[in-house]
């Protein structure tokens, strides 16, 4: 019961925190819509032949975006001074970790959301009826980057070029998920059946284990350095 | 003891023991090691050699264990500027397993002197507000060990003179107190033991209890340099 208390204060503090500042929800959806906007300027009309191309569009929304709400998730409490304090509480930090991802996943979550609205209508795109399928891919896909990325954002909340760093240690080893992410989107935005999708499912869910484990066994020794 | 970053040595076999109820006051000069030394203690830091044991827990291994029964005000508030003082409270409370966390605040806001100020957010307190409100939050499991890291930084002449009475209070309660200070006069005043680092070196490690503070002075300006003698803030 006692990580259970835990995890909902961590997730509760954080909750509280942004509700009143608005800095992370407000910067990632307006990173994201400026992203879609740019993209409709460069490409124009013509994006609606290529359905491959515009999950690509909408998977760079979300990893870009994503991305900033990572890197303030470590690096406010390191500014703020107050990842001592919880590092002094008597909690694990596999507690601290689930509670930061957990964070993360649902801020970047409305994030999503807003973002698929936004897509939608510039570009033309009917998510409505895919909207199962395209959840449980969205769901997969963002567990899988907010979870490597939580930890890189611990890891370089320390250094001094923090946003230089979670970006070179994050893209490269997200990229098996990404490109699972961009495929099975496309392959549900041109119509196919579900069934089409299930091998890159199988590689989102065996990464998102993956990066779960790897958190679970050095998240204590970051924490630590 | 040891504690080194990269090739510098910050803490040299270091080795002190203390009872439960004995009160410990660090002084040396700036860059002496006296906050890693506490940092090590509290296990924010591991040790590079050697070992830190705190009523039979020791550092890194029971961590979790160890830190139910530490309390530490530093520099840092360790609070979070968007909620308000209750909330601060209520989220360390729920971190360290408060019984009763409602009563439990009611209780430290009062012993701060911040009950007023209970639904403001800690954005808007001034910094000796802040530190008031530090002392709650370290205090609000009421821990065995209190660690204190330049506590006065910060508080006015009449928070300080809370913040004493405070200390007095928890040796009464037979609580342990290590104190890191340049104030050497309230060191000796509120601790019955005293240390003095140097360079990452105990230099000095003494009972202190009775002794005069003029005393004191000469003893630690022996060891660390008439010049290093800290100019005494009331």
């Amino acid at each position: 019961m006692k990580f259970v208390h835990q995890l909902e204060a961590i997730i509760w503090k954080d909750f509280i925190s942004e509700f009143r500042t608005k800095e992370m929800i407000l910067s990632m959806c307006l990173f994201s819509f400026l992203v879609l906007i740019i993209f409709n300027f460069a490409f124009g009309s013509s994006i609606n032949l290529d359905r491959g191309m515009i999950a690509g569009i909408l998977w760079v929304a979300f990893v870009f975006s994503g991305l900033t709400g990572l890197g303030r998730s470590f690096n406010l409490e390191r500014d703020r001074g107050t990842l001592q304090g919880l590092i002094l509480c008597p909690v694990s930090p596999w507690t601290i970790f689930l509670a930061k991802l957990i964070g993360v996943f649902l801020f970047t979550t409305v994030m999503e959301i807003f973002t698929i609205f936004i897509f939608s209508v510039l570009y033309n795109a009917t998510v409505l009826p895919f909207l199962v399928p395209l959840g449980l891919i969205v769901f997969l896909g963002t567990l899988g980057f907010t979870a490597i990325g939580t930890i890189f954002s611990a890891i370089s909340a320390t250094a001094k070029a923090r946003d230089v760093l979670l970006s070179i240690l994050f893209f490269p080893i997200s990229v098996p998920v990404i490109i699972a992410s961009v495929k099975s989107t496309a392959i549900i935005l041109n119509g196919k059946s579900f069934q089409m999708i299930f091998p890159w499912l199988k590689i989102l869910v065996a990464f998102d284990l993956i990066f779960l484990l790897v958190s679970y066994l050095t998240f204590a020794y970051i924490l630590e350095e | 003891m040891t504690k080194k970053f990269g090739y510098k040595t910050a803490l040299r076999n270091v080795d002190i023991f203390l009872q439960e109820g004995d009160s410990l006051a660090l002084f040396g000069p700036n860059g002496a090691g006296k906050s890693t030394l506490i940092q090590v203690l509290c296990s924010l830091l591991p040790p590079t050699s050697g070992s830190v044991r705190i009523a039979g827990y020791e550092a890194g291994q029971d961590r979790e264990a160890l830190h139910q029964i530490i309390g530490l005000i530093a520099h840092q508030t360790f609070l979070y500027p968007h909620l308000t003082a209750y909330e601060n409270l209520q989220f360390y409370g729920t971190m360290y397993g408060v019984a009763r966390v409602n009563d439990r605040i009611a209780e430290v806001l009062d012993l701060v002197g911040l009950s007023g100020y209970r639904n403001d957010t800690v954005q808007n307190f001034s910094r000796g507000m802040q530190q008031r409100l530090s002392i709650g939050r370290a205090v609000i499991h009421d821990p065995m060990v209190i660690f204190l890291d330049e506590p006065f930084t910060g508080l006015d002449q009449q928070g300080s003179k809370d913040f004493i009475k405070l200390i007095l209070q928890f040796r009464d309660q037979g609580k342990t107190v290590i104190m890191a200070s340049h104030q050497l006069h309230l060191g000796i005043e509120l601790c019955n033991r005293a240390a003095i680092l140097k360079s990452g070196n105990i230099v000095y490690l003494q009972d202190v209890a009775g002794i005069a503070e003029k005393e004191f002075n000469q003893i630690y300006a022996q060891q660390v340099g008439e010049d290093m003698l800290p100019l005494k803030v009331a």
